[in-house]
């Protein structure tokens, strides 16, 4: 028997649904096929991974921890990447952003009032935007690709950090530890049920994916987005900037991933140390494409990331899953939904066997 | 018994594609030393047809013999191992690397490059095919460009030369000299299958015609006996349409002047353009004819406003200068635009029709009202367009690339003309457009004209410019040559400026030169 | 400055180049066939691990070696079927790879971390290095070797040979060298396979012959250097040379500064260690300003199916 791929006439809507799907439940199966093989309990890995932070209602908590920074950068992908602008260096937007706030919480130090926290959200916002503003330059000016200029910024942002931490804002009283000071109660987000570990961030994110969703869908700026990334040229034809659209996409992404990261500084961290940069920026770029580059796609992408994060952590400790067995799920977890992504533009059409001899000379 | 053997026959040969019929069960052969035309619109399956024949595609069903033997042909290795040769209607060349680099990629032994260089230049010679073997093919006509083509498969020495539209980038003098070339291979027994639309030439040039109509096979027929008009309806499957035109028309004031436009090329493969004038009359169509590649691509986008002139004066719209304005403002001032390629240009493919008219119609349709579309209002107006131009679809909500090659310009150009533009801008309107369609679109052009509009059309086809147009001018290197009335147009003329001759003198030379008698 | 401090300088600046240069190698090929495989750094961090682990449980160099290659190879052969068979995004994927490279070879790597690595040594004779001139001959590792002599295969592969021309006609023009008998898809294949063994084998380079060690993320960003430096070279072997070359330099006074040894003591170490990042910045920078996208394979990162 053989096979043929043939192209649909339209991109079937089904397939963008169940895609993502079945690459999350393959994930699973083959996951646990290949721990097995590589000697760990592979049942147990995709047990403890994907289902013990559902059912474990105290794990719902850290759910909400770990998937708001992940929702709000990869909404900001997620639209830099329909306008075909990869930025792949949140992580670095992410790091400048908390930089940035943490800077104004540091000048606010001895001040107090309620127009604190906003305005180092804002400086968050700007510091990302800020740090992405230079491979949008970079682009427009001069054709300098973006997707390595990102990457490269997120190392340094790296740098910058432990210089900060290590050096000029290392807090006079942490005997010596490379840290900042505590920030303040005026500097912390609130929580927003008492007894509970869910701060601010969590509704600040969904209301952040909710406006990307009606943006994105209803609005001209949207569109711009859409129609730049799937025919440049026509987005020409029709009047729209590609510059403006570069430049656009990058500060959305950087200002989004800054917003995160000011908010995981001032929520869970409450401060900067040499440890802050915890992957969300790099794990949200597979949360852009397992959520279809949809806002709402990429909310439920985030939980499903989240899901992974945190059950890493269950099966480190239940049964001795090494940390990164969760970034090799991660990643299958993105090779097939781009295997399978060939489904919503191809058929799979069974070919009567022919048979397919070289001429005769 | 090899010798009366056709050199190729095909038995029942069929493709499918989703949703066509490519090629319908087609049969006919090809005799040895016979120049024979492959006609049909496009569309009609000619394409895909000689595309099994070289071993590109494969059918799904039928067989084809070769000197009476049955073979399968794999790939175009294979066919050329057979004595295939084929030159491709979208030149199958590589821009950055040299003309002798090209044909070795084409070769299927590895000959030393020494050796390679002078069977080259001993085919050009036996052929009169100038080339230089060491330039790199980007900085080459498009002549040149065929004639790397052609060079490349008669260095194999085939026994069937395939052209597929071979002649719909030359200028009429280049054709005649092509027309030597293929004549001189089939007296030494090679045949030839020759791939065209345009009746004038397989009159002169073919034995034999099979023509294809909606993948079918329709007639075999000796082209010298037939007339154009005859051959053409079997190939349309009707009577012509004619277009309907006023015959006198008075034209209304100087509605848009382009005034010493020029603008130097965009990129490495792009031509510069260099002090255009012309204006065109409110009610008037003023078509640009010229070779691919002369600047057309660029000119559309400079006047459309894709490409932004730094001259603000010029380019004139009603008296004002818009030179400076980007697309969407030239748009607002009653500027339309249609650049030829579809696809990712003029729309969006995997966009809805819908969204399609958002692109170009939100400003001045209100389409999009501060920064919010409004989709109701989109599909209302696309559903307009749709009935307009009996584009055939399922609906506003349907993607661009769903439609049909003359569907999506049916749309396109319905999207642009219901807008009532002032001035409409349109390139290759009835690029590969089957003749309904085509019918159907210059009648619309004819008819915005009667209402007023001014109308540039930028074509290659000469003919469908001598029948649609009222002033021609003729686009070469990027210059623009002085507009003529059509009536009375002298296509001679035409041809050499298209082939970049200029002025008397050089007028009677050429035509010399160019057709030997 | 004594001639033993400058040749001691060189001999680290060869070596902090040699994986760059072998893994932009690689990366070469793989963009002249017209694919964008940003995967590099994965690949190469799986090379490492796997040049670890071969090591340390056979004790046999060379077979380290060609594990680590095949190991480059096999996860560039994932990248492979996703992007040219089943046209997945090019980007995406080479994404995809890097967090996969990361997650295996930190999960494979674990027993191994820590545990010194014996480094693989010149394989000249020690006497003929004992002059420090000869030093500069004949003191690198075998891989220092072994990648010049790759980048001049390649440079002649590419311009002398008709299989490196299919090669370069494909990443020009995928259709007309579909239309023409080749297959696109088997030349990006071979292409995207050399591209993996080049990385596995630059990844090796770093437990054998820099950091006698097996650690998470050892190659630190370099796979994502070397793609920056195909660009800086626009996509020309002999540049890939001389900017390998640039960036071991820029290594080379990291390493002296960190060791406190060098003019740039004064800055501060993070600096010093971002400095290559921020030099790739640059270099990308002045390549643009010179031309802007003309020396890019045609085809590079466009998906390619073939009809019929």
């Amino acid at each position: 028997m053989q096979f043929r791929l043939e192209k649909r006439t339209q991109p079937s809507r089904m397939m963008v649904v169940i895609a993502p799907i079945a690459a999350v439940a393959l994930t699973m199966l083959l996951g646990a096929a290949i721990f097995y093989l590589l000697g760990f309990n592979g049942a147990g890995a995709v047990r403890e991974i994907f289902l013990t932070p559902l059912t474990n209602s105290y794990k719902w908590q850290d759910l909400a921890v770990k998937g708001t920074p992940l929702i709000i950068i990869g909404v900001g992908l997620a639209i830099s990447y329909r306008a075909n602008v990869w930025n792949i260096g949140a992580e670095g937007q992410y790091i400048v952003g908390a930089l940035a706030g943490t800077g104004i919480a540091l000048l606010t130090q001895n001040m107090s009032g309620p127009w604190i926290l906003p305005l180092m959200l804002l400086g968050g916002v700007a510091g990302g935007a800020g740090y992405a503003a230079i491979p949008a330059f970079l682009r427009v000016r001069w054709g300098v690709n973006e997707i390595l200029t990102t990457l490269m910024l997120a190392y340094v942002s790296v740098q910058l950090l432990f210089y900060l931490v290590f050096g000029p804002w290392k807090s006079p009283t942490s005997m010596g530890q490379p840290q900042t000071v505590m920030f303040s109660a005026d500097q912390s987000l609130p929580y927003l049920i008492p007894g509970t570990i869910v701060q601010l961030g969590t509704p600040i994110a969904l209301v952040v994916a909710l406006v990307a969703w009606f943006l994105m869908s209803r609005s001209v700026f949207g569109y711009q987005v859409k129609v730049v990334g799937s025919a440049p040229q026509a987005a020409r034809h029709g009047g729209f900037s590609a510059s403006g659209t570069i430049w656009l996409a990058l500060l959305v992404s950087g200002g989004l991933a800054g917003l995160a990261g000011i908010l995981e500084a001032a929520g869970p961290v409450g401060r900067l140390v040499p440890q802050f940069p915890a992957n969300y920026g790099f794990t949200a770029i597979i949360v852009a494409f397992l959520g279809r580059l949809h806002p709402l796609g990429v909310v439920l992408a985030a939980i499903v990331l989240a899901i992974s994060f945190v059950g890493g952590e269950v099966a480190q400790t239940t049964i001795g899953l090494p940390s990164a067995a969760v970034g090799i799920f991660q990643a299958m977890m993105l090779f097939l939904l781009l295997a399978g992504d060939i489904l919503v533009r191809y058929r799979l059409v069974r070919v009567t066997p022919r048979l397919l001899v070289e001429a005769r000379i | 018994m090899a010798d009366s053997a056709p050199r190729l026959s095909l038995r029942g040969i069929t493709k499918r594609f989703p949703g066509v019929l490519a090629n319908d069960d087609i049969s006919f052969d090809v005799k040895p030393g016979e120049i024979h035309a492959l006609l049909g619109e496009n569309g009609a399956g000619k394409s895909t047809l000689v595309k099994m024949i070289y071993g590109i595609m494969h059918p799904d069903a039928g067989e084809m013999l070769w000197n009476g033997e049955r073979v399968q042909i794999a790939n175009p290795k294979a066919a050329r191992r057979l004595g295939i040769g084929m030159v491709f209607q979208h030149f199958s060349l590589f821009e950055a690397l040299t003309v002798l680099e090209n044909i070795a990629l084409g070769m299927d032994a590895n000959i030393p490059q020494r050796e390679l260089e002078r069977r080259v230049r001993a085919v050009m010679a036996q052929y009169g095919l100038e080339l230089e073997p060491h330039r790199t093919v980007s900085t080459l006509s498009v002549g040149e460009r065929q004639r790397i083509e052609i060079v490349r498969a008669l260095l194999l020495n085939p026994t069937l030369l395939i052209m597929d539209e071979p002649t719909s980038v030359l200028t009429p003098q280049e054709v005649e000299q092509l027309f030597v070339v293929l004549r001189q291979l089939a007296k030494k027994g090679c045949s030839i299958l020759y791939i065209s639309h345009k009746l004038q030439e397989i009159k002169a040039l073919c034995d034999t015609a099979t023509i294809l109509r909606g993948g079918k096979l329709v007639d075999t027929c000796v082209p010298k006996i037939e007339t154009s008009r005859s051959m053409a309806e079997k190939m349309i499957g009707g009577s012509l349409k004619t277009i309907k035109k006023p015959a006198m028309r008075d034209f209304g004031e100087e509605r848009f002047i382009v005034n010493r436009l020029s603008m130097p090329a965009l990129g490495h493969f792009d031509i510069a353009l260099r002090d255009i004038s012309f204006s065109v009359r409110a009610g008037e169509i003023f078509g640009i004819a010229g070779v691919a590649g002369n600047g057309q691509t660029a000119l559309l986008l400079a006047l459309s406003g894709e490409e932004p002139n730094a001259a603000s004066d010029a380019i004139s719209l009603g008296g004002e200068a818009i030179g400076a304005l980007n697309a969407k403002a030239r748009r607002l001032k009653g500027l339309a635009s249609v650049p030829e390629e579809r696809n990712g240009h003029a729309a969006v493919p995997d966009f809805t029709l819908s969204d399609n008219s958002v692109l170009t119609g939100r400003d001045r349709l209100g389409l999009a009202v501060s920064g919010l579309i409004r989709p109701r209002a989109a599909r209302k107006y696309t559903a307009d367009v749709i009935e307009a131009f009996a584009v055939k679809t399922s609906g506003a909500e349907a993607m661009a690339a769903s439609l049909s090659g003359g569907n999506l310009q049916k749309y396109i150009m319905g999207r642009e003309i219901l807008q009532k533009p002032a001035v409409l801008v349109v390139s290759q309107p009835t690029w590969g457009v089957d003749a309904g369609a085509a019918a159907a679109i210059h009648q619309a052009i004819v008819d915005l004209a009667a209402s007023g509009s001014a109308i540039i059309v930028i074509s290659q086809d000469l003919d469908e410019l001598l029948s649609l147009c009222d002033t021609l001018a003729v686009i070469n290197e990027g210059r623009l040559s002085k507009p003529m009335k059509v009536s009375g147009a002298d296509v001679e003329a035409i041809g050499l400026l298209m082939g970049g001759i200029h002025g008397e003198h050089a007028h009677k030379e050429e035509l010399h030169h160019a057709v030997p008698a | 400055m004594s001639l033993d401090f400058i040749i001691a300088v060189l001999v680290t600046v060869i070596s902090a180049a040699t994986p760059l240069l072998l893994a932009s190698t690689g990366e070469l090929v793989v963009e002249k066939s017209g694919v964008l495989n940003l995967g590099v750094e994965g690949m190469m961090l799986t090379g490492a691990v796997i040049a670890a682990a071969v090591t340390l449980t056979t004790g046999s160099h060379l077979l380290a070696l060609c594990c680590a290659a095949l190991g480059g190879c096999a996860v560039a052969l994932i990248f492979a079927v996703l992007t040219i068979t089943l046209s997945a995004s090019q980007v995406a994927t080479g994404l995809a790879l890097t967090i996969f490279g990361t997650g295996f070879s930190a999960m494979f790597g674990r027993p191994y971390t820590g545990q010194a690595v014996p480094l693989l040594y010149s394989p000249f004779p020690a006497e003929l290095a004992g002059h420090p001139v000869w030093r500069l001959v004949f003191g690198h590792s075998s891989l220092a070797y072994f990648s010049v002599l790759m980048i001049v295969a390649v440079w002649w592969f590419l311009s002398r040979t008709r299989a490196g021309l299919v090669v370069r006609a494909v990443g020009e023009n995928d259709l007309s060298a579909h239309s023409i008998g080749y297959s696109v898809a088997g030349v990006r294949y071979l292409a995207v396979s050399f591209g993996g063994l080049m990385a596995g084998i630059a990844g090796a380079c770093y437990p054998l012959m820099l950091i006698p060690l097996w650690s998470e993320r050892m190659t630190a960003g370099q796979g994502w250097i070397a793609l920056s430096l195909v660009v800086f070279a626009s996509w020309r072997p002999a540049r890939l040379l001389g900017g390998a070359y640039l960036f071991g330099l820029l290594m080379a006074i990291q390493a002296y500064t960190k060791a406190g040894d060098s003019v740039f003591k004064a800055f501060p170490t993070e600096f010093i260690t971002a400095l290559p990042y921020l030099a790739a910045i640059v270099a990308l920078v002045l390549i643009s300003l010179r031309q802007r996208g003309g020396a890019a394979p045609a085809c590079l990162g466009k998906p390619f199916i073939a009809s019929g």
